[in-house]
């Protein structure tokens, strides 16, 4: 450690004699700060576009094969001839909605936001292990985007298989127009993602592993670490899989091999393919997929858990049960692929086995949930931005979280399998709550990524709209879906027992354009906020952490001359003997004072 | 036109926000030099104003749910099941909707009270208030327990669904998925289904069924789905090109069909067709249903279009796994009757063999009046024992 540390010290006095141009600096840039910020700007801008494809598909699925104007501009005439959404596009922008959301916004733009900014300056270490891999990483993931919103001026559509790309469908062209090119393209895409996705992890566990600095042991680590390094774990562990899946899928589609497919009798023709299964594919795509909801979730739990205890002016509880929780988590999403599986035909006792591994998975959640209440208790809760995404992150995570103990029970889930009751359920608990989290970050540390404040009553009235509306959109969503509605229907019309249901989806609807339009007050503060917003302080939050001590201006390394030492746990808010409502880490512990919460 | 209206919206939108930004930096220039960042950190009336609405929010999600319920809460997939697994995986819905409602409701309520209670104060400070053993493993043995309970009850009731006796005299069906559609076969007198494969499919033989399999030649295909009341069905499923899902929501039935693969799913049918139309909830969805459609049908009218045809409830199969454009419209009817009326259905339907025979060789029986089988056609019957015979 001390000597990859000496190293780095050594180079940044060595940088100050190279003047940087206007590339190194904005485009290829190796610190850490600047990725940060690339992430996350990038991460919006998908954000928006995986955003409004989600509202075209909504206005479709509330007035069917209805024309509309914003139809023919957003998707031509080929798409939506005459207005009217063609039926396999509306497909593509669900599959191309639940990629960009889940991968690119909620994966990269999030982990890879705060993973970037945070890991070296809470830690106290100059950059990253690695800076050109951390930048490799960016434009790895940049060209990946490229890709995938290319695919989508393909003639024949953007891959439109659902974002679980699923085999035989997404093998074979014969079985819908998205799975020609599109889909060629969306399988390049994801495994230079997942490229990105290892090299950044990879930098995250060394970076935590090897650059803490003095004093910072790992029980000293703020919980946004520790969340983060588990994350890059579990992405470690769990995205290569994904990465052979790809692979194999493009040797069957391109290459004539037969992993996944067999007897496949289609357009008057049989093909050749023999011996595959495509339960195959679905094991090791859920092998990835479902650690990826919490590569999605841990995230933002770290960064909540940061934000409230800060807000809270209270520490967080059960510092320890947190930690423990989230390994526990870890380790239990690697194991319990299956129940996304349990109607696919595999074994039935297979889906016993991950019934009982997937409702233990709610006993670490609970333990999370109760102990964020617990640190609203009796605490100071100061009002900001971040405090009320952290505090609607917790709702949403407990309102979601709950209907899991339903999917997650292989005997329930014959029933409401991919149903609009699984839409309502992963959008809150995942989905919701992970832009939360996002949302918590970027209004708490916006101040230490562009040295000022972004507008507080923007940020309110942004929060109280897209909180209502969340709920407005997925609350009302569960009750479509528990009348057996099935997900991913073009029209609900061609079938006369869910006419009663067709208010709850106009209702659905009403909800998620307001709520969807009300981010653009967001998008206005984030950028006028950057160049117009309030200079911000070194420590506007007043909180104990690491990079509260580093200078507002960015600098390469972080802190000029020596790095800070640190003498104690993160979470000294409101500590019994000082005056003050926070200790920051580096202030050295009092003679026969007691670490980590104990007093 | 509309192109400009948008933009002179859009541009009037962005003015507003910015005049609000600018409203709210005048409001707020009270602070000395160097510490403006103040403005935009809570102070104690924003903790105020934002303490009680999280106190409202905490009402807006309760009647919001409240409102569903209400509106929405005469759920098919909740009561009236047609399946006799199906009463034991309601009960265990409902245990498990319970819990979740009170889990749902305690807990959303202490977050928005703590939150609305503890809001901040610029005279007070934080209890310093770290850990609790006691408390944590409290809250680490209860969903323990709670969840102990409802998995040994899942898995029971699982594991009765997904395994039946081989001794058992059940019926076999085979459930045919393909883009976008689906067959049923029946094994016919010997209850026996012929092999098959999708290499075999040839004209009338659509599912693939190896002709050359004795077991195959009683076999009867069929549009719709019946089932005799009472009795144990396998289904036994394939899929011809993607995968599909065999939804059977009323059943409490569901399992995906995989190509190059046989799934199963097993459930014995306990309410009719004609019974479920004549229970009470049934009636008044079905007459809620008719009333949307009635108003539906005027809407169309007045574009000059066809009206709606009124709904009669019926049991219907569902393709619930995402299978190409249509996917949406992939469905089949189903049709539960008294054992009697299936047998004697059953008895009346022509046997594959003598379908394939006639359609590869019209001119070896040219005494049988030849039938093109479709869908809807009635099948003519005296053939079928002649030809059977001719064939033995």
């Amino acid at each position: 450690m001390s000597a990859l540390g000496h190293d780095l010290t050594h180079d940044h006095a060595h940088d100050h004699h190279h003047k940087e141009t206007f590339i190194t600096k904005y485009i290829f840039s190796t610190d850490h700060k600047m990725i940060a910020k690339q992430f996350l700007i990038t991460g919006v801008i998908m954000g928006v576009i995986g955003i409004v494809m989600s509202l075209l598909f909504r206005i479709q699925i509330a007035w069917p094969e209805e024309s509309f104007r914003i139809f023919s501009w957003l998707l031509g005439d080929e798409f939506a001839p005459g207005g009217v959404m063609r039926n396999d596009i509306y497909l593509a922008l669900v599959t191309i909605h639940g990629t960009i959301m889940v991968f690119f916004v909620l994966t990269a733009g999030l982990s890879g936001t705060f993973s970037n900014l945070l890991i070296p300056l809470q830690l106290g270490a100059r950059d990253m292990a690695s800076g050109f891999i951390n930048m490799l990483s960016y434009w790895i993931f940049f060209i990946s985007c490229v890709i995938m919103l290319s695919s989508l001026f393909v003639e024949s559509g953007p891959a439109s298989a659902g974002w679980t790309i699923y085999p035989p469908l997404s093998a074979v062209p014969e079985a819908i127009p998205g799975s020609g090119t599109g889909m060629t393209l969306w399988l390049i895409s994801m495994a230079l993602f997942i490229a990105q996705s290892l090299m950044g992890s990879l930098n995250y566990v060394v970076t935590i592993l090897n650059l803490r600095t003095k004093g910072m042991t790992m029980t000293r680590m703020p919980l946004t670490i520790w969340a983060l390094f588990v994350t890059a774990i579990v992405g470690i562990v769990s995205f290569p899989v994904l990465l052979s899946a790809a692979l194999l899928l493009i040797m069957d589609r391109s290459f004539g091999t037969s992993f996944f497919l067999s007897d496949i009798y289609i357009a008057g023709e049989v093909l050749h393919y023999q011996g595959g299964s495509p339960v195959l594919f679905e094991h090791l795509f859920w092998f990835l997929g479902h650690p990826e909801v919490y590569l999605v979730i841990l995230p933002a739990m770290g960064i909540t858990s940061e934000v409230i205890s800060a807000n809270a002016r209270k520490p967080i509880f059960g510092y320890r049960a947190m930690i423990t929780s989230l390994l526990a988590i870890a380790f239990l999403s690697t194991i319990v692929w299956g129940h996304h599986m349990f109607v696919s035909g595999m074994n039935p006792f297979l889906g016993s086995v991950f019934t009982f591994t997937t409702l233990l998975i709610a006993i670490p959640s609970a333990v999370k949930a109760f102990n964020y209440i617990t640190t609203l208790w009796k605490g100071n809760l100061q009002m900001n931005t971040s405090m009320l995404f952290s505090i609607g992150f917790v709702s949403t995570f407990i309102a979601g979280g709950l209907t899991g103990i339903i999917l997650g029970d292989s005997t329930l889930d014959i029933n409401v399998h991919d149903t609009y009751f699984v839409v309502a359920h992963f959008h809150l608990v995942m989905g919701i709550s992970a832009l939360y989290g996002m949302f918590a970050g970027i209004y708490h540390w916006y101040p230490k990524m562009f040295g000022r404040m972004m507008n507080k009553n923007l940020g309110y009235i942004h929060f109280w709209v897209t909180a209502v509306c969340a709920y407005g959109v997925f609350l009302p969503m569960h009750f479509i879906g528990m009348a057996g509605l099935p997900r991913r229907y073009y029209t609900n019309s061609a079938f006369p027992m869910f006419d009663d249901m067709v208010d709850v989806n106009i209702i659905i609807t009403m909800f998620a354009l307001v709520g969807a339009s009300f981010q653009i007050l967001f998008l206005w503060n984030f950028f006028y906020s950057m160049f117009y917003g309030k200079k911000a302080p070194q420590n506007p939050w007043r909180a104990t952490t690491l990079e509260w001590t580093t200078p507002v201006e960015h600098i390469h390394g972080n802190w000029p001359g020596e790095i800070p030492e640190v003498h104690r746990w993160p979470y000294d808010y409101s500590k019994p003997g000082y005056e003050e409502d926070f200790v920051p880490q580096t202030t050295p512990l009092r003679e026969g004072e007691k670490d980590g919460g104990h007093h | 036109m509309t192109g400009l209206l948008t933009i002179v919206i859009v541009a009037l939108l962005g003015i507003a926000i910015w005049q609000l930004t600018k409203i709210f930096d005048l409001t707020q220039s009270k602070y000395q030099p160097g510490q403006e960042y103040l403005s935009e950190v809570a102070t104690d009336k924003d903790n105020n104003i934002n303490g009680y609405l999280m106190f409202g929010f905490l009402a807006f999600i309760y009647i919001l749910t409240i409102y569903c319920c209400v509106k929405w809460g005469y759920m098919p997939l909740l009561s009236d099941s047609a399946s006799e697994h199906g009463k034991d995986v309601d009960t265990l819905m409902w245990i498990t909707l319970g819990v979740i409602f009170f889990v749902q409701t305690v807990t959303q309520f202490l977050l928005h009270y703590f939150a609305f209670a503890y809001r901040g104060n610029k005279g007070r400070k934080a209890v310093f208030y770290a850990d609790n053993d006691k408390l944590e493993f409290i809250w680490t043995i209860i969903p323990v327990i709670v969840l102990s309970g409802l998995i040994l009850y899942g898995l029971w009731v699982w594991n009765g669904i997904m395994n039946y006796d081989e001794e058992e005299e059940v019926l076999y069906v085979e459930v045919y998925a393909k883009q976008f559609g689906w067959d049923f076969r029946y094994g016919g007198d010997d209850n026996v289904l012929g092999k098959a494969n999708v290499r075999f499919i040839e004209g009338i033989n659509v599912v693939g069924v190896d002709m050359s399999d004795p077991n195959a030649q009683d076999d009867v295909m069929s549009k719709e789905l019946r089932l005799p009341v009472g009795k144990k069905v396998v289904m036994k499923m394939r899929s011809q090109d993607v995968l599909h899902s065999a939804y059977f929501p009323h059943f409490r039935a569901q399992m995906n069909t995989v190509p190059g693969m046989v799934t199963q799913f097993i459930m014995t049918p306990s309410v009719t067709t004609a019974e479920m139309r004549e229970r009470e909830n049934i009636v008044d969805k079905v007459n809620k249903i008719n009333d949307v459609r009635q108003k539906r049908s005027k809407e169309l009218a007045l574009k000059g279009e066809e009206a709606l045809a009124p709904y009669a409830f019926d049991y219907v199969l569902l393709c619930n796994k995402i299978c190409g454009r249509s996917h949406y419209n992939m469905q089949a009817k189903v049709i539960v009757e008294t054992p009697e009326e299936f047998e004697s259905w059953l008895k009346e339907q022509p046997r594959l063999g003598k379908q394939v025979a006639d359609e590869k060789a019209p001119e070896a029986a040219p005494e049988v009046e030849i039938e093109v089988l479709t869908p809807d056609t009635e099948i003519v019957v005296d053939s079928t024992a002649i030809v059977a015979q001719i064939i033995k």
